[in-house]
């Protein structure tokens, strides 16, 4: 069988321009205010001033995907990956260059997009059904299949405001899954739902691949990414730097995240939020050796995040991931505890403090989400990787480098006479 | 496996053709667009048929879903203006109603000028009540305001029934003039989504057109004669006004319902003329600018 190309970009760009669109809505008055400065600046004769900044989202990115690949795209936020899928599911258009799609193109860029919350789980089977393009006939046919893989068979007349986060996000997800498209581009719906759901979800995700149909897939998990697809993008600043098989462009991105680690991190530009106050630096420190990013397993330490501006009402969450991008834990500040102290001698920092590390031995990395004023501040993946040396949890040693798993807690065993 | 044939696929004369097969066949070509493309391309339109349908389901369903009274909402309005505009210009004002009972008369005109007058104001903010469709899926984005339009419809059913009903009551018979009923209900609508696609469009941009709308509706009932008869106003400009496509609908009413003598022809031409210029530059500009709707929304 002659392999017939699903997606061919050449030199697909994108520009967004900075300023009025991104500072919230644009008024008819900034545009009038703003058209008569251009004339008025031409008129003076200051000739063409630039008066917006763009920003190149993608950059002359071109890649040719043949039919019943499964590619991962892999890299910062704010990479392009996102781009990329709108222009290839046609929600907005290329600045520059073009992509040649054959197929009928399904996208999940949000799981329940167009789902009402008036209407009732029917109708909104219906609605989002035509809504990522399924014909009227092909919804009915599939309805009942549709139903009991959501498990909301007797909610079917209620409408969706009623229904649970659970259960609407179980409904959007079961119609997107049986679209059956030829091209599927899914941008992190995984990440949502219990566990079981989420196994379930990528159990069919697998199914849509194997039977044939071009998936382009966007995930921070690296370990689904991997476990889905055959061939990594990776994208860095709107441009392809890598087109390997999944574990070589997973490894590079790997790499990649561990230098930007290592830069100073102010120099990072791949973080969101409000960015009033900035995450400065983040290091964890074995309370007992003093070590800074080497940490013995089972021991206290404690993780420190420095930071350019005090604000009102600041608050932490870190979560820890494996080495694949899975992950392990999130410790938030805002769950408080009467243990927790709020110290005015403090300064620009706030350390967490973890009393046993029950990690066992490997390299982690940590992701910082730092708020103030009740806004996120300052969100950054990858402000640090650091490596857990085998160690003993309550008197007992680690399982090894290797073993399933991420993490090890403290127990006790009855067991038979030896 | 059995073998991916998605390019040519023979399809028997006269078989119905299965609508994924019609975009399989295709190769699209994404790339930065000119002038115009897509909207009115009838191909598009087509394939989407299906979405356009739902919308307008989804349109009609919503309309008056958790509301006491309902449908009935659909007449109360129109009722309640005639009420109001019977006590004030026909009674105190004592504006003429060319000789017909002032009611009736305001009554007739209200009902196309209500289904117009939501259809810009719902239509208007169709795109932006969604903003998570426009950003997030691909479909043509006129559905929207052409949503809006069709729920229009079912409203604007309830209150014609309603408004014949009335009409009966007052003992007039329409003449062989409500066969016309049809050309003028599509004038009213043409014009309606011409420029709630316009208001829609610019509505991504500038969110400025939310205070516009109302208040230049309002200005739109005063200048339609819904309240005074167009008889008022002088000729050349009685029929010039009729520029105004609503002109030609309401007088057009007027003569098809309620059997009056004198045939509007000259303003239902003009006015015919008008709303079908509305509708094609709504339609030019919605699809000059759609193309950038996701990145402003």
């Amino acid at each position: 069988m002659a392999a017939q190309t699903a997606i061919e970009a050449q030199g697909l760009s994108k520009e967004f321009r900075l300023g009025l669109s991104h500072q919230g809505y644009g008024t008819l008055r900034d545009s009038l205010v703003g058209g008569v400065k251009r004339v008025g600046s031409k008129l003076v004769g200051r000739g063409d001033q630039v008066e917006f900044d763009y920003l190149k989202a993608l950059d002359d990115v071109s890649f040719k995907i043949e039919n019943g690949e499964a590619v991962g795209l892999i890299g910062h936020n704010g990479a392009g990956k996102s781009t990329l899928l709108k222009l290839l599911s046609r929600i907005i258009e290329p600045s520059g260059g073009w992509a040649d799609v054959t197929g009928r193109v399904g996208s999940l860029l949000e799981v329940g997009t167009g789902f009402h919350p008036e209407l009732t789980g029917r109708e909104n089977v219906f609605l989002n059904g035509a809504i990522l393009g399924m014909r009227r006939a092909e919804i009915r046919s599939r309805f009942d299949e549709i139903v009991a893989f959501a498990d909301v068979e007797r909610f079917l007349d209620t409408p969706v405001k009623r229904y649970s986060s659970g259960m609407s996000v179980r409904l959007a997800f079961a119609v997107a899954a049986h679209l059956e498209p030829e091209i599927l581009l899914v941008d992190e719906v995984l990440a949502v739902g219990d566990a079981a759901f989420q196994r379930k979800s990528l159990a069919k995700m697998g199914e849509v691949a194997k039977a044939g149909s071009t998936v382009i897939f966007v995930s921070h998990n690296l370990a689904t990414i991997q476990a889905l697809c055959r061939r990594g993008i990776l994208l860095e600043r709107g441009q392809v730097i890598a087109d390997a098989p999944v574990q070589e462009a997973v490894d590079q991105y790997l790499r990649k995240l561990e230098r930007a680690a290592n830069d100073d991190l102010l120099t990072r530009e791949d973080r969101h939020g409000w960015k009033e106050t900035l995450v400065k630096r983040l290091y964890i420190q074995d309370l007992a050796t003093g070590h800074e990013d080497v940490v013995i397993g089972g021991r206290p330490a404690k993780i420190v995040v420095e930071f350019t501006e005090l604000l009102p009402m600041m608050e932490c969450e870190l979560t820890i991931l494996n080495s694949l991008g899975h992950p392990i834990t999130t410790l938030d500040s805002q769950l408080s505890s009467v243990a927790d102290e709020r110290d005015p001698e403090l300064g620009t920092r706030i350390e967490c403090e973890v009393p046993s590390l029950p990690l066992i031995p490997g390299r982690y990395r940590i992701d910082v989400n730092l708020k103030g004023r009740q806004e996120v501040q300052d969100l950054l993946q990858a402000a640090t990787f650091f490596d857990v040396e085998p160690g003993v949890i309550d008197g007992r040693p680690m399982p090894a480098v290797g073993a399933d798993g991420d993490t090890v807690f403290a127990q006790r065993w009855l067991l038979p006479p030896r | 496996m059995p073998e991916l044939t998605t390019t040519e696929k023979p399809v028997a004369a006269g078989a119905e053709v299965d609508y994924h097969d019609s975009r399989e066949a295709v190769t699209v070509r994404l790339e930065k667009t000119r002038g115009f493309s897509r909207v009115l391309s009838p191909r598009e339109l087509w394939l989407y048929r299906d979405l356009a349908l739902q919308i307008a389901l989804r349109d009609i369903v919503l309309r008056y879903r958790q509301t006491a009274l309902g449908a009935a909402w659909a007449i109360l309005q129109p009722v309640a203006l005639m009420i109001v505009f019977a006590l004030f210009f026909g009674r105190v004002a004592g504006v003429s109603s060319d000789g017909l009972p002032y009611a009736l008369f305001a009554l007739v005109a209200l009902v196309p000028w209500s289904f117009f007058s939501s259809s810009l104001l719902l239509g208007s903010e169709s795109l932006v009540l969604h903003t998570e469709l426009v950003s997030k899926i691909y479909f043509p984005r006129i559905f929207m305001p052409m949503g809006v339009i069709a729920a229009g419809f079912v409203d604007l059913g309830i209150s014609l029934v309603i408004m014949i009903a009335v009409v009966l009551i007052y003992g007039i018979v329409p003449g062989i003039g409500i066969l016309m009923l049809p050309v003028l209900i599509l004038m009213a609508a043409a014009a309606a989504l011409g420029v709630a696609a316009l208001l829609s469009a610019v509505n991504v941009r500038y969110r400025d057109v939310r205070y516009v709308v109302p208040f230049a509706v309002q200005m739109w009932l005063f200048i339609t004669p819904i309240a005074y008869p167009s008889s008022l106003i002088g000729q050349p400009w009685r029929t010039l006004s009729a520029i105004n496509p609503m002109v030609g609908v309401v007088e057009g009413f007027r003569w098809a319902v309620l059997n009056t003598s004198t045939v509007p022809w000259a303003q239902m031409g003009v006015s015919a003329v008008s709303a079908i210029a509305l509708l094609l530059l709504g339609l030019a500009y919605f699809d000059r600018v759609e193309r950038s709707f996701a990145d402003v929304i």
